[in-house]
């Protein structure tokens, strides 16, 4: 199949992330995000005046407080005014909704930001406002409650099993002994169940943190970064609102996504998913073909740290990073969003040829 | 450093949500002991019902009755039950395909153990005692041994479609005081911290002291500091003791009184911008006629007893603030 082709090259040029932990209650939003956005400015050179526009993702549910993204934005000077937006969602939303401004043409430089403090509330219980509010949420099933029903699916239908979980999560944090970044590393027992079939090791820690990523366009791109991570696609789909509807042990959405962005046209060596649960990671390799010569979340994924909200922009940035450094050349990033992978988002990115 | 400061707060909210004529007749059935799901133009039922086809988004509103009992299609057991769950004991997060439904419906499973659950069993409603037009009418679903429910006596409801394909018998969404909308209360509770910056600001008020901070690339003073600087984006760090006095820089009379609070209206809320900062906070204004306060208005805290901020701010007596040195802050 032939795909219309973006009119105009962007990349990712820059990322950053903070340590992720299980609280960094000393710290406000913005005090814990600054860091993070002067690394992704200290990459590049930019300062945030000379940044075209700048999006961010983040949720007020985890702070308990309406707005709260607004006091966030002092972290990037937005004063004067800055041309300026945000998603109430992951930060890879908010990449895409610059990555769409970039291509109008009103703006050569993006920067995309996002952030989660999950430690200031429940945030199993935080995570059920999400759901349907007149049939599920007054059930209050929490996050882990439904994706250990996809899991049961999974095992129903021969898909995995238990030990095939246990082998997601040691594999996942054997790689995140790397990524200094991470909030669980090195072997971490599987653990009780937390919702059977899931135990704590087929769960994400419960962290907060921050992560910053900065877009350019074109010749832009090449001067701001050595081998930028060029994104060749970029789609975004989602499946049926009542979990019911849906097979769970597929993601028609994340194959949609996938084959809109260009996934399938050729192999990726590289693919960062954003697969919380065990069970999910097992999903989506289905979903995106991914076999063994696929190098899986090297990062340790969000089994190793998944801080709500800026999880899956880590992803793209995890995935672009790798091109930056000349450890891939064409890379798969996927983040997901809403309970059992409702919402799936796939980038895919390219080095230039060496 | 110090150690931050954290509270406790809830955020609780009722919301009202209105149905539409789909989701009335679902819940209002649940009242009557009845199970309504939606047909598609393909001829599937929909359960729980929804007013557009997930696959087609084309319209629906034709509704049928489906059973009592159904049929797992999956599971999970949640031997910890969390707050405002069905049940608290152990039991079964279960989705339940309902005779005569093609999709399944979320909602717990009471049994003795996981040992007990499988996917594929059968089980029935277990109505809630009270029913008041809302999901929770089902209390749960409990074990069932047997077929699609015959409308025994003890089938727990009216009697279900006599078989998937035939016409739905009992109720199809006609019903006397129908709901017409649902509360959907919520709590969450947190611990919320202020962090750095806004942990000294509340530790100098204990004190009765405004601490604000600088921006180390403009100078500018904030206060109350958040720890960063709106134009430069950087950290703001050093720690700068502002006021007590101030001067208004505009202001508003309020002539509405609100819940729970005894200040007679009309009153003043103003911003002030506090001797050495550059940005105003702000505060009511108390100790002159209202319809006196003006701009360049020099005023100063006024304490009362075991107050963690200043209860309003009140004239000094020195002549106004020429505008020159507050135009900037206004
Ligand atoms: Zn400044």
């Amino acid at each position: 199949m032939t795909r219309d082709l973006p009119v105009r090259d962007i990349a990712v040029v820059a990322f950053a992330q903070t340590d992720h932990r299980r609280t960094s209650e000393e710290l406000s939003e913005v005090e814990m995000l600054m860091p993070v956005l002067h690394r992704v400015l200290a990459q590049t050179g930019l300062k945030t005046a000379d940044i075209g526009f700048t999006c961010s993702g983040s949720s007020d549910y985890l702070a308990g407080r309406a707005f709260s993204f607004t006091l966030a934005l002092d972290g990037v000077g937005a004063w004067p005014p800055i041309s300026e937006s945000h998603v109430e969602m992951d930060g890879a939303w908010a990449l895409y909704e610059a990555w769409t401004k970039l291509l109008t043409g009103d703006a050569d430089t993006a920067l995309v930001y996002s952030y989660g403090k999950s430690s200031p509330g429940p945030l199993r219980d935080v995570l059920t406002r999400q759901l349907d509010p007149y049939y599920v949420a007054p059930l209050w099933p929490d996050s882990v409650a439904l994706a250990a029903l996809q899991a049961q699916a999974l095992v129903d239908a021969g898909d995995t099993d238990e030990p095939a979980l246990a082998a997601v999560a040691a594999r996942s944090r054997t790689d995140a002994t790397l990524n200094s970044h991470a909030q669980l590393r090195g072997s971490v027992p599987q653990g009780e169940y937390v919702v059977r079939p899931l135990r704590t090791g087929d769960c994400p820690p419960i962290g907060d943190g921050a992560a910053a990523v900065i877009l350019a366009a074109g010749e832009r791109a090449r001067e701001l970064c050595d081998r930028p991570a060029w994104i060749r696609g970029i789609d975004h789909r989602i499946e049926a609102h009542g979990l019911g509807v849906r097979d769970l042990t597929d993601s028609p959405s994340t194959r949609l996504a996938a084959e809109k962005a260009g996934a399938f046209e050729r192999p990726v060596d590289t693919a960062e998913l954003h697969a919380p649960f065990t069970s999910q990671e097992v999903v989506l390799r289905k979903a995106l073909k991914l076999d063994g010569g696929v190098r899986v979340n090297l990062s340790g994924g969000a089994l190793a740290a998944n801080p709500v909200m800026a999880a899956g922009l880590i992803r793209i940035g995890e995935a672009a990073a790798r091109i930056h450094r000349g450890e891939s050349d064409r890379a798969l990033a996927h983040a997901t969003s809403g309970p059992c992978l409702q919402q799936n988002l796939v980038a895919v990115l390219e080095g230039d040829p060496r | 450093m110090p150690e931050v400061l954290k509270a406790s707060f809830a955020v609780e909210f009722p919301f009202t949500r209105s149905l539409g004529p789909v989701q009335s007749a679902f819940l209002t059935g649940l009242r009557e002991r009845v199970v309504l799901g939606v047909r598609t133009s393909d001829g599937r039922t929909l359960v729980p019902p929804v007013e557009y086809d997930p696959v087609t988004a084309e319209e629906i509103r034709d509704l049928v009755e489906v059973a009592p009992t159904g049929t797992v299609t999956t599971w999970a057991w949640n031997h910890t039950p969390r707050r405002d769950q069905p049940l608290d004991t152990p039991f079964a997060w279960a989705l339940v395909r309902l005779d005569g439904a093609d999709t399944a419906l979320l909602h717990a499973l009471d049994a003795p153990g996981p040992d007990a659950v499988h996917t594929g069993m059968r089980v029935r409603v277990r109505w809630a005692e009270e029913r008041t037009g809302a999901i929770t009418d089902i209390a749960c679903f409990e074990p069932y041994d047997g077929g699609p429910d015959d409308g025994g006596p003890d089938g727990g409801g009216p009697a279900g479609p006599a078989d998937h394909e035939g016409l739905p018998r009992g109720a199809t969404g006609e019903f006397e005081d129908p709901i017409t909308g649902i509360v959907a209360r919520a709590r969450l509770d947190y611990t919320y911290s202020p962090g750095r910056a806004q942990t000294a600001y509340i530790n100098a008020l204990a004190d009765r002291r405004n601490v604000g901070e600088r921006c180390p690339s403009c100078r500018k003073v904030y206060v109350p500091p958040r720890g960063a600087c709106p134009t430069c984006g950087v950290a703001t760090s050093e720690q700068v003791e502002v006021g007590p006095r101030g001067t208004v820089t505009t202001f508003c009379i309020v002539n509405i009184k609100a819940k729970n609070l005894d200040i007679e209206v009309p009153y003043v809320y103003a911003h002030i911008a506090l001797d050495g900062a550059d940005l105003a906070l702000h505060g009511r204004i108390g100790g002159i006629p209202y319809d006196q306060v003006r701009m360049g208005l020099r005023v100063e805290p006024v304490w009362t007893e075991r107050a963690r901020y200043p209860d309003h701010y009140r004239p000094t007596g020195e002549p106004d603030a020429d505008y020159d040195t507050y135009k900037e802050l206004v």
